[in-house]
């Protein structure tokens, strides 16, 4: 007899590793039937785990963060148990912003972050808006690294609004916005609507960076560690297997269907492959490494990682920048990935921390199997962020 | 500056709205208005300024609000999430009903109860009658298309409308799938083949 557990998704290609984990069968051979229940909002979504309705979730990676700062949400402490996607993210711009760009000369080369984004502050030097899925979410954290760098004095002089998916478009044709930031398939919907064109992928900011995670309540992964193993060996099985090129076709014949994301599996195949449309005339970009959800340890949930979302939340909301990067390093579980899946073959990265952002190029490094390569995860800027520094 | 409790329904059935509004007003005093269009919610919101926003949880212009209640100062005022952070019974009833409310002002607790109750009622007896007409409406689809596969297999085998029932109903025994499933297949089939 198969133990329910109930796992909480916004419908967005990231979500496939819950949705292959169901579909495929490795919940059920770890035991599991998953229910997977769709949910309209990040908010919504956050506070059905946090009330006890869903025992996991699919959750934007700085969310649970945020929560453990005391920004939003009902102060229950959550758990990043694994990172379910890395990247998968691209930015836009309107149409009359594009064209203003194009007359000035850029050539929307679709890399070039630093040329991407001064030619952007010349077409619009003030009161830039930027549509985002939410308040804290990789997105908006890229667009405040990228614009911030470029000497944007964010978020004085940037404004990021807070704007669902499925309503980006919309928001872009009514002048609400600017720009956006959004993932799969949302840019592309903007583009093919007419209203937009795609200036960046995420990656041009950041090279490696993670995306979705897999939460659930703190005290629940306490009370229910032989669940929590089963759950996280499900969920890293099915990543495995979305790691596997041929298995992309299949993953986005699921996705496509109705409980899911209900939209043609053309477009989500040409997202999972990187291979984005960025202009109304049909030009096609690919980008390497566009979602990735196992390559290069990507699963791994470095406590680094929580402790640089923290640490630039808590510089723009002026909260206490060392306090928080301790709260934020302890929301990732890396030490639960090592319990759980110390059973699986997951090659586990010798430390739990890393500089984040100091790899340029993939880089092989010690792990139990001697075979792991760390993906570059290097800024445009070349910003590093040391999680134990003074800065 | 009234005293009267100010409270935006973000909405966009005109139906579903007034009905909300009504159930408020019976529920006491207050000063309700409604939005109806998604976008520019919070700028809209922002410029009213009311004392409580009541969403639909199921809406996705949820995420807007989000970004409202952190506006200024995140420390100042933080997201008090629905009803009462104490009142876990009201919350998960919220929650389930599909309602949220949004303090995004200084608010006390025993006023909000009522308009919270009565909106839980509305929300919850609208969502039933929503489950029922889309089971209703699949019902109806379902219906239509295996009329069309009946027509199919009676022009293609010269049965009469009862043995092609029975054969797709034996088709769907043996197969273990539902009726309406291999009435589908055969009809997206025979577009195929046409």
């Amino acid at each position: 007899m198969s133990a329910p557990l109930s796992v909480g998704f916004i419908p967005l290609v990231d979500a496939a590793p819950l949705v292959i984990a169901h579909e495929i069968g490795f919940a059920e051979e770890e035991g599991l039937a998953l229910d997977l229940r769709p949910a309209a909002s990040w908010a919504t979504l956050r506070d059905m785990v946090s009330l006890g309705q869903v025992e996991a979730a699919h959750m934007l990676a700085p969310v649970p963060v945020a929560m453990a700062l005391g920004l939003g949400g009902s102060g229950i402490r959550l758990d990043v148990l694994q990172v379910l996607s890395v990247n998968g993210n691209a930015i836009g711009v309107s149409t009359t912003l594009a064209e203003q760009m194009r007359a000035a000369g850029h050539p929307f080369d679709f890399f070039d972050a630093t040329a991407a984004g001064q030619a952007l502050m010349a077409a619009k030097p003030e009161g830039l808006r930027i549509g985002v899925p939410f308040p804290f979410s990789g997105h908006a954290e890229l667009l405040y690294h990228w614009l911030g760098a470029l000497g944007f004095a964010a978020p004085q002089a940037l404004s990021v609004h807070t704007v669902p998916p499925p309503l980006m478009a919309e928001a872009l044709a009514a002048g609400e916005v600017d720009a956006f930031c959004v993932g799969a398939p949302w840019g592309t919907l903007a583009v093919e609507s007419g209203v937009g064109e795609l200036l960046l992928p995420g990656t041009a900011i950041r090279r490696f960076s993670p995306e979705k995670v897999l939460a659930v309540r703190h005290d629940w992964a306490e009370a229910e560690p032989e669940l929590t193993g089963r759950l996280m060996r499900a969920i890293w099985r099915a990543n495995r297997w979305l790691g596997q090129g041929q298995n992309l076709t299949t993953a986005s014949e699921i996705l496509a269907r109705k409980p899911y994301l209900d939209t043609p599996a053309e477009l989500i195949e040409r997202a999972l492959s990187g291979r984005l449309i960025v202009t109304q005339k049909g030009e096609m970009r690919t980008v390497p490494r566009y979602v990735t959800f196992f390559e290069g340890a990507a699963t791994f949930p470095w406590r680094s990682s929580g402790a640089l979302i923290a640490d630039r939340i808590a510089a723009r909301t002026g909260l206490d920048r060392p306090a928080a990067r301790a709260e934020g390093a302890r929301v990732f579980r890396s030490d639960l990935y090592r319990q759980h899946l110390a059973r699986t073959t997951a090659d586990m990265p010798g430390a739990s921390e890393r500089i984040e952002g100091a790899l340029s190029e993939d880089t092989p490094v010690a792990s139990p199997s001697g075979r792991l390569t760390l993906p570059a995860d290097s800024f445009f800027d070349g910003f590093i962020f040391d999680p134990s520094g003074e800065e | 500056m009234s005293d009267k409790l100010s409270i935006i329904v973000v909405e966009a059935d005109r139906e579903r709205a007034l009905l909300i509004v009504d159930s408020l007003r019976e529920a006491g005093d207050f000063d309700v208005a409604v939005i109806s269009e998604v976008t520019g919610l919070s700028r809209r919101i922002s410029e009213k300024n009311p004392d409580v926003v009541l969403v639909d949880v199921t809406s996705p212009s949820r995420d807007m609000l989000e970004e409202l209640t952190l506006a200024s100062g995140p420390m100042d005022r933080p997201v008090a999430l629905f009803v009462d952070r104490d009142d876990n019974g009201l919350t998960r009833a919220a929650i389930e009903a599909g309602v949220s409310a949004y303090v995004v002002d200084g608010l006390r607790p025993d006023r909000i109860k009522p308009i919270m109750d009565a909106a839980i009622a509305r929300f919850h007896m609208f969502s039933q009658m929503r489950a029922e007409l889309m089971a209703t409406r699949q019902a109806l689809e379902e219906r239509k298309i295996i009329d069309r596969a009946k027509g199919l297999l009676m022009k293609a085998k010269g049965l009469d409308e009862d043995a092609a029932y029975a054969l797709l109903r034996k088709a769907a025994m043996d197969q273990g799938v539902k009726l309406a499933d291999v009435a589908q297949s055969l009809v997206t089939a025979a577009g195929l083949l046409a």
